[in-house]
């Protein structure tokens, strides 16, 4: 009797791990399929290197580089503020902060990833933004900037608190040695810890740009819906995420090329996150391995 | 002012011979008295032991030195704790610069996740100090006087962490030489290791009592006889017995002493 409950238990907890597998390989069968008809109908060649990105008008250019400058320019502005001050707390949480302050802090940034995006996309247009401009002149009102801070703010948690996990993951045997050289804390803190949990940081940090890239309501709301190959991070741009919402959400007809135009850029988002997180496994598992 | 002149020498003949002070040193932890009402007077180029069971205090003492108990919660104490004279509680007192004159070497093996040179030439970094060259004999030397340079010479660039357990507390106790301190405080160094690293270790500990004082914390009272000059044993935070190593093995003035060194209970 006992036995077959056992297998009973050990086939559903089976079933479970089977399900999420075939959503995810289903995901991408879908992905494929749809992007591989629309590669059928415009040349791949032309996906990569077309600067223009108009599938929805009557002159219509199917280039993914605006789209894909639009998403790496406010991912690059969200993690170049994210990374600094995410590190920082992380650094002041673990090597100088009282033991308690620990304990409260970390829940207290947590829910800064907690915040619905919507709220984070409107706290960008409607405070962020006229903020901005009342010192960067000719800032536009759809702009990458205060879209990419605002992201920026949304991913600190994602930097500070995996990159505590790790700084806090270090033996304390090691703190001892560098305290007992003599080290000061801030010699402590970046000559010892912050190497000694690198690969941890520097798993937070893939995983923060991951997210950003991600990242769809903030850039959807408050960084435009124009497509437009530039680093000018004061002028509106799209998105690739924001374009999927725009077209979704749109009355393009199912199966026509613009329908499927959106499947070409899903699958461009998703093998740049593929690839962030698989490079970030591989980090993680290596650094699991240095410890043991 | 002739007495004046007198008393001085006579008082810089004892911080000779005395290199550590304690008196009426009391340490708590919170509500805990960890150490109850210590006098010690450690002397210089000796070793000198700490043994005692679990839990008497004796790491809790050595740490005293170089001020390592500073980072408990909770840490309180009472007392006075002299090296050369000085009292290292007092406020002005510059914990970093004492820490380069009073080196360290822990329980477990504990180098820094870089290479063996990166190690060795650590505290001589965070000084400041950059020359290659200079950073390099230091190196060598230090790594010399640990016996660990002609097994690791062709591999500086590597991992410390790569290094077996016994050659990574050498490489320990030559981070901790390089700064050249004068004193070196030992948490039970061999606790960790087999007994052929056991033995290097206590040969390296006799070649450096010539130029360092040292106090060694251990629960293995054959090593406290092999490598000491002096012991003192400790029981539940207070000094019970301290004498020269030969006189507490062999002819012990306090029961308790004896009951612990015959292995009656501890």
């Amino acid at each position: 009797m006992r036995r077959i409950k056992e297998l009973v238990i050990e086939k559903a907890l089976l079933t479970s791990a089977l399900i999420t597998v075939a959503i995810t390989a289903g995901i991408i069968l879908v992905l494929s399929f749809e992007a591989f008809a629309f590669f059928r109908e415009v040349s791949i060649v032309d996906f990569f290197t077309d600067t223009e990105w108009t599938p929805l008008f009557s002159n219509k250019h199917y280039g993914i580089l605006p789209l894909l400058s639009g998403t790496l320019l406010t991912s690059f502005i969200a993690v170049a503020f994210a990374v600094p001050v995410g590190l920082s707390i992380s650094i002041y949480i673990s090597e100088y902060a009282p033991r308690s302050f620990r304990t409260s802090i970390k829940p207290a940034l947590e829910l800064l990833a907690a915040v619905p995006t919507v709220v984070y996309g409107f706290f960008a247009l409607t405070v962020v933004t006229p903020f901005l401009q009342s010192f960067i002149p000719g800032l536009s009102g759809f702009n990458a900037l205060s879209a990419g801070l605002v992201m920026g703010i949304m991913i600190i948690p994602f930097v500070s608190s995996l990159s505590e996990d790790a700084l806090h993951a270090v033996p304390d045997s090691l703190r001892e040695a560098s305290f007992g050289m003599g080290s000061t804390k801030l010699q402590n803190a970046f000559r010892v810890m912050v190497p000694a949990a690198s690969s941890g940081i520097v798993v937070s940090v893939i995983l923060a740009i991951s997210r950003a890239i991600g990242e769809t309501m903030i850039v959807a709301i408050a960084a435009g819906q124009q497509p437009r190959l530039t680093l000018d991070p004061t002028v509106p741009v799209e998105t690739i995420t924001a374009y999927i919402v725009q077209v979704s959400l749109g009355d393009v007809q199912h199966g026509s090329l613009e329908y499927r135009t959106i499947f070409a850029a899903g699958i461009t988002l998703f093998v740049f996150t593929f690839l962030l997180n698989t490079v970030s496994y591989r980090i993680r598992k290596k650094f699991q391995e240095k410890y043991e | 002012m002739v007495k004046e002149k007198k008393e001085n020498i006579i008082d810089s003949n004892l911080q000779r011979k005395h290199k550590l002070r304690t008196k009426g040193v009391k340490v708590w932890y919170d509500d805990f008295m960890a150490i109850k009402g210590i006098d010690m007077n450690i002397k210089a180029n000796k070793v000198t032991a700490f043994i005692g069971p679990s839990g008497c205090g004796k790491s809790t003492f050595l740490r005293l030195f170089n001020r390592m108990n500073d980072y408990v919660d909770g840490f309180r104490l009472e007392g006075e704790v002299t090296i050369d004279g000085e009292n290292i509680y007092k406020k002005k007192v510059n914990v970093e610069q004492l820490r380069k004159q009073v080196g360290m070497v822990f329980q477990k093996p504990n180098p820094f996740p870089k290479s063996i040179f990166e190690n060795v030439a650590y505290g001589l970094k965070i000084q400041g100090l950059k020359d290659k060259k200079f950073l390099q004999e230091k190196v060598e030397r230090s790594l010399k006087r640990v016996a660990l340079w002609d097994e690791v010479k062709d591999d500086l660039n590597k991992s410390a962490l790569a290094l077996s357990g016994g050659q990574q507390q050498r490489l320990c106790i030559a981070r901790a030489l390089a700064v050249e301190p004068s004193i070196i405080l030992m948490d039970e160094p061999t606790s960790a290791l087999d007994p052929l690293s056991t033995s290097k270790i206590e040969e390296l500990i006799y070649e450096l009592k010539k130029d360092y004082t040292i106090v060694i914390v251990t629960h293995n009272m054959q090593q406290a006889s092999r490598v000491s000059d002096y012991t003192a044993f400790f029981y539940l935070g207070e000094l019970i017995e301290y004498d020269k190593t030969k006189k507490l093995f062999t002819n012990p003035e306090k029961k308790q002493t004896e009951n612990y060194i015959t292995g009656r209970f501890g």
